[in-house]
């Protein structure tokens, strides 16, 4: 007899439809990206007892186990339990079995660079800050890509999501501590965005160029700048990849504070769900906003939510993409 | 009731007790100790230790070494020498009030070298450094033991101190004080009880650092080339001349001066006087734009000699008090503990 399926509730499962007419793959999930080694055992059990003993590494931070048949689902869901406690329920996500498997699989994994507890350069526990925003948005059906950046190197592809977050330290100097050695101004120019500059022999900064990497903090050799401990973040959105018009994320929001962040994330599912085309089997947010305009989305992602008096909000999205049908190449 | 004259004494304070002592202390001495200042580290989420004003036990840290070493409470990153307005000229007021500094025993060699550098080194001390030095008062934070793996004050022969005129040891939340200076005596709780505490040293470095024979390496550098061997060429592919293991370091005493003009009142002004060190780019800049230690190795070298050899044929001693921030602070992993050990195995195998 051939296997009845019910593709949608499948997929809503986090196992996907695959080109083996036979066989499943399940999409595990590892919120910021960094992990217990000891839960790879099981992750390998999974592969070697139901599916084809190989697995997949996602450029979203996830595992992908296939060849698993689809009758055995039921079961690689009860095996998968530990995992779920572990890299899930831990960290706050809302589970109520978690025997059952992943309860959606739209909002997709939120991944994370390595950040501050390998990365010098990073101005953030990117892993830590992921999983928070893991438990404020997961489960959700509607699909959503997030991830987190340590510093404007943006090793995530944070510019490929439709929100992208990236670290920013609010550098401050101590200017009792300048020498004038210009080392944080040559670097700042050669490598950044040209912030700083020496006045009367001490380095000064351009708020509204400075974009907050924290190099300079790394290249003074007095300590003269430092970072507030307070963190803050840049969010960039609607970046993406895919058929019609891919293209970097713009900067939505500058230094905002973590509240703003988990605020806006929070918003943007009654948006979704407010302006989705139905008729579609799947709308992207990005075309959503494409539709809705950015004023409407602005409002809709800041309804409620109480700014840090730091923070700033994007006039315009300023996107850096381009239309395939428009495209040299598509006319010749 | 009142302390016999210049006898020693030692007790075990309680926190209490012990902020007891510092706020009495503070009615005459401004309280300058290493304290850890939360985020404010190299790199985001780690703390900062550094030197600041204190006013309780419990902001002092005891267990690491700062960063940024003490010399700057004597000898500040950057300092006004004099305003100028016009033709008149004047000098900034320093604090008046005299301080207390405590600092561990390798640092309190390293004031010997600043000493050195700053009032016997001309034939007039340095007016600026002499001020300051007269108000300060050195309180030792015991180190039972190497604070870390970057420590070489063993080897440097700077473990020991008696120069303090008190000693701190942190226990269990309570402190061990011994007092051997007239003045600071009255400080003391009454209620404070004696204790059998004198402060012990460490007699061992993690990892043994040989330091050369001053002579030897003299007669190494005049007689057979040493400044050409092939591991300074190794340095000047290593270093960055970032500069950090001069700033970190307890001795480095070398400054320039420029003078600046208000962008609001242009003929007024100020000279000042910053930090500059050899490591760093344009210490050694010369009219008409030549550098003679260009190549980071030949800075190397310099710095190297200048800790072990040059000042010790000057003042009878190292530079170097083995404090090893230069090693815990230098991004490349360049280990001077390392170097002047390579340059002893150099010599030995001459
Ligand atoms: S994005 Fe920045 S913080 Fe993250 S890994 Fe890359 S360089 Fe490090
Ligand atoms: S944080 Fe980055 S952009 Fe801002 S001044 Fe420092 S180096 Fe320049
Ligand atoms: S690197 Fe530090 S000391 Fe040098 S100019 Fe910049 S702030 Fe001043
Ligand atoms: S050279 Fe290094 S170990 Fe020696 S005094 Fe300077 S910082 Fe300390
Ligand atoms: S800290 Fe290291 S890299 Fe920087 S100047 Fe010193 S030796 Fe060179």
């Amino acid at each position: 007899m051939s296997t009845d399926l019910n593709t949608k509730l499948i997929m809503r499962n986090a196992y996907r439809i695959t080109s083996d007419r036979r066989h499943t793959c399940l999409r595990v999930r590892v919120p910021g990206g960094h992990l217990e080694a000891r839960h790879l055992s099981l992750i390998q059990h999974i592969a070697d007892t139901y599916g084809n003993g190989t697995v997949h590494i996602t450029t979203r931070q996830g595992f992908e186990i296939p060849g698993i048949p689809y009758e055995m689902i039921p079961e690689v869901n009860r095996a998968l339990a530990p995992l779920l406690e572990a890299l899930e329920v831990a960290i706050g996500v809302p589970l109520d079995d978690t025997t059952q498997g992943y309860p959606a699989a739209g909002t997709r994994n939120v991944a994370a660079c390595i950040g501050n507890r390998v990365c010098p350069f990073a101005n953030n526990d990117t892993t830590a800050l992921a999983q928070r925003i893991e438990a404020t948005i997961f489960p959700n059906h509607y699909h959503v890509k997030v991830a987190v950046t340590g510093c404007p190197n943006d090793c995530i592809k944070a510019h490929l999501q439709d929100f992208g977050i990236i670290g920013q330290a609010a550098v401050e100097i101590d200017a009792a501590r300048c020498i004038g050695c210009e080392a944080c101004v040559t670097n700042c120019r050669k490598r950044v965005t040209g912030a700083l500059e020496l006045q009367n022999m001490i380095a000064v900064r351009d708020a509204q160029r400075c974009i907050g990497c924290g190099e300079c903090v790394l290249k003074c050799p007095t300590g003269a700048w430092s970072r507030n401990p307070h963190k803050f973040f840049r969010m960039v959105i609607l970046g993406r990849t895919g058929k019609k018009n891919p293209r970097l994320a713009a900067t939505f929001l500058e230094w905002a504070a973590e509240p703003v962040i988990l605020a806006v994330l929070r918003n943007v599912y009654k948006f979704i769900d407010e302006h989705i085309d139905r008729s579609l089997p799947k709308e992207h947010l990005g075309y959503i906003v494409d539709r809705i305009g950015y004023p409407a989305f602005r409002d809709a992602l800041l309804d409620g939510v109480a700014l840090n008096p730091q923070a700033r909000v994007a006039e315009r999205l300023d996107f850096h993409g381009y239309w395939h049908t428009a495209d040299g190449i598509m006319q010749w | 009731m009142h302390d016999t004259p210049s006898e020693t004494r030692r007790v075990r304070l309680s926190c209490e007790e012990a902020d007891i002592l510092l706020d009495n202390l503070a009615a005459h001495y401004r309280l300058f100790a290493p304290v850890r200042l939360p985020g404010r580290g190299r790199f985001s989420d780690q703390d900062a230790i550094r030197y600041a004003e204190v006013h309780t036990v419990h902001e002092i840290e005891h267990a690491r070494r700062s960063h940024f070493s003490p010399k700057e409470i004597l000898f500040p990153v950057s300092q006004t020498l004099f305003y100028l307005m016009d033709d008149a000229l004047q000098e900034p007021q320093d604090d008046p009030r005299d301080m207390l500094v405590f600092l561990r025993a390798c640092d309190i060699h390293g004031i010997a070298r600043l000493d050195d550098i700053f009032l016997n080194n001309g034939p007039e001390p340095e007016p600026y450094y002499a001020r300051r030095r007269a108000r300060i008062k050195l309180a030792l934070l015991e180190c039972r033991h190497s604070l870390d793996e970057h420590c070489f004050c063993v080897a440097m022969g700077t473990n020991r101190t008696d120069a303090y005129a008190m000693a701190v040891r942190c226990d269990e939340g309570q402190l061990l004080v011994e007092v051997r200076d007239d003045d600071l005596r009255p400080a003391l709780p009454a209620s404070a009880a004696p204790a059998d505490f004198t402060p012990e040293f460490p007699t061992a470095d993690p990892q043994p650092v040989v330091v050369p024979d001053a002579d030897r390496l003299q007669s190494a550098i005049r007689d057979h080339g040493f400044f050409a061997h092939p591991m300074w060429a190794d340095y000047a592919k290593r270093c960055i001349a970032c500069g950090r293991c001069n700033t970190h370091c307890m001795t480095c005493s070398c400054f320039t001066a420029y003078d600046i003009a208000y962008t609001e009142q242009p003929n007024a002004g100020e000279r000042r006087r910053v930090w500059a060190s050899c490591h760093i780019d344009r210490f050694t800049d010369m009219a008409g734009g030549h550098a003679f230690r260009d190549e980071n190795g030949s800075r190397m070298r310099f710095k190297t000699m200048h800790k072990i050899h040059d000042f010790y044929q000057r003042f009878g001693r190292h530079m170097c008090v083995g404090c090893g921030r230069c090693d815990a602070s230098c991004p490349e992993y360049i280990s001077f503990a390392t170097c002047i050990s390579a340059i002893s195995r150099v010599l030995e195998e001459r």
